[in-house]
């Protein structure tokens, strides 16, 4: 009844090649986190004190990145645009991809975040002199950013799982390494699993330092 | 001396203060009393310019706050604040929230800040809490804190916005005592207030304000003890 034979020396020889696949995922994944969060957070200032087609466009970004699947959205930037001629390259699509993605879910994070602050930790600053951006940068910023801190991370561990989609649109970053090399030697099977402990680490790494980091930064 | 003329603030189609007039010089300690939604804590909103004003001026040492030209940040560094929900800044430890605006505002390099901040938490008694975030505070102990923030500034004025009212009655006593001290020493202090005992004994003069109009403003005697108007007394009967 179960006849298959395992063979894990091709995946073994490939190794090298699926860990240096795995850190263009983190690569990419990071980028887009990085980008995610500055517009993440312009997006979530738009919503909470901007009117007119700014608020518009915020609103739409934020309702389209959370209310279409993932997928879609990278095939958006791939075939896509590519309709209308324009052509990004698959890292391009997978970044901008999970860009967009990332930016629309920690915008309504940052909004729970700033709507957490009360408005009498705003007068308290301007009691004193303080500007309003000095106002946000050194009294609500910090505040929101431990509020939206968990939230980060754990859309940090998407950004990382949902590259994988990127073999879709023939991006080789770990899942499109994994793709080529299975169907290359039909170890499927043995490829998929090796691959799933590389993702399982490399999440298991970020939930650790997160955590570090946390203990360091809020010892509130 | 902060001179108030005129004044009219509306919040959408609420007429919350209706022509105000009213003076205080310096060195004196004038308590503002009425029920809740009479306009007191707006006043204080208008004086520091945290809340505009649709007629009159408030000038503050000769400054009109809500003229267009003026600098409001400049201007607000002499008149601290202290609020009803003690606002002290959470991710700051006691010695970093004075510090920050001293650095930040003042621009004073780190020593003096330091050095003042610890001297201004030592006058309000939390000389041994710099290094404490304000979640390991008391509500007494945070509201000192804010009082000690705001004094950093070295302020002329000190306005106070119903100071004790979120405490625990336990932890009322410690703040009106800072409170008292300050008054000893000479500040400016507009305290809007529910503790009728703290504005009989400290005010120079006491103001009460009914539905947004100064009703009355005398020495705590005359408020206290034989009230003019007819509001007046009403309140304060029904308060004891």
């Amino acid at each position: 009844m179960f006849d298959y034979n395992f063979h894990w020396r091709p995946v073994m020889k490939s190794l090298p090649d699926l860990l240096e696949a795995a850190l263009l995922t983190l690569q990419v994944a990071v980028l887009a986190m990085i980008l995610g969060i500055l517009i993440g957070l312009c997006l979530a200032l738009i919503r909470l004190h901007m009117t007119g087609p700014a608020r518009w466009f915020a609103t739409s970004w934020v309702e389209l990145a959370r209310n279409t699947p993932a997928l879609f959205q990278l095939f958006f930037f791939g075939f896509g645009l590519g309709a209308f001629g324009l052509h990004l390259s698959p890292y391009l699509i997978v970044l901008t991809g999970l860009t967009f993605n990332c930016a629309g879910y920690l915008a309504e994070n940052f909004r729970g975040g700033f709507q957490a602050v009360p408005d009498t930790q705003v007068r308290a600053a301007r009691s004193l002199g303080m500007t309003p951006w000095q106002t946000y940068t050194r009294v609500i910023i910090p505040q929101v950013f431990r509020i939206v801190y968990h939230p980060i991370t754990n859309q940090m561990v998407w950004a990382v799982l949902m590259s994988s989609l990127g073999m879709l649109v023939g991006f080789r970053e770990l899942s499109g390494e994994t793709q080529f090399f299975a169907s290359r030697t039909f170890r499927i099977f043995e490829y998929f699993a090796v691959t799933a402990v590389i993702y399982y680490a490399i999440v298991k790494v970020i939930l650790l330092s997160s955590r570090l980091l946390a203990t360091r930064l809020f010892r509130y | 001396m902060i001179s108030i003329r005129d004044l009219h603030k509306y919040f959408g189609s609420l007429h919350v203060l209706k022509g105000i007039n009213l003076d205080v010089e310096k060195g004196e300690v004038l308590s503002v009393i009425g029920a809740s939604g009479s306009g007191k804590s707006t006043l204080l909103y208008c004086i520091n310019g945290l809340e505009p004003i649709q007629g009159g001026s408030v000038t503050v040492d000769g400054t009109d706050v809500h003229a267009k030209g003026t600098d409001i940040n400049k201007l607000r560094t002499k008149l601290g604040m202290v609020f009803q929900q003690w606002n002290s800044f959470p991710h700051l430890t006691a010695q970093q929230n004075v510090e920050l605006a001293l650095k930040i505002v003042k621009k004073l390099p780190r020593d003096q800040a330091r050095e003042i901040a610890f001297r201004q938490l030592r006058h309000v008694g939390l000389g041994d809490k710099l290094d404490v975030y304000p979640s390991a505070l008391s509500g007494g102990q945070q509201q000192r804190l804010a009082i000690a923030r705001a004094l950093a500034m070295e302020p002329t004025y000190m306005l106070f916005d119903e100071a004790t009212s979120a405490l625990d009655p336990e932890l009322v006593g410690e703040v009106l005592d800072t409170m008292r001290l300050l008054a000893e020493e000479g500040m400016t202090m507009i305290c809007v207030t529910h503790e009728m005992g703290f504005a009989r004994d400290v005010s120079d003069r006491v103001a009460y304000f009914h539905k947004g109009v100064m009703e009355e403003i005398g020495p705590p005697s005359q408020i206290f003890g034989n009230a003019l108007s007819e509001h007046t007394r009403k309140f304060l009967a029904n308060v004891r």
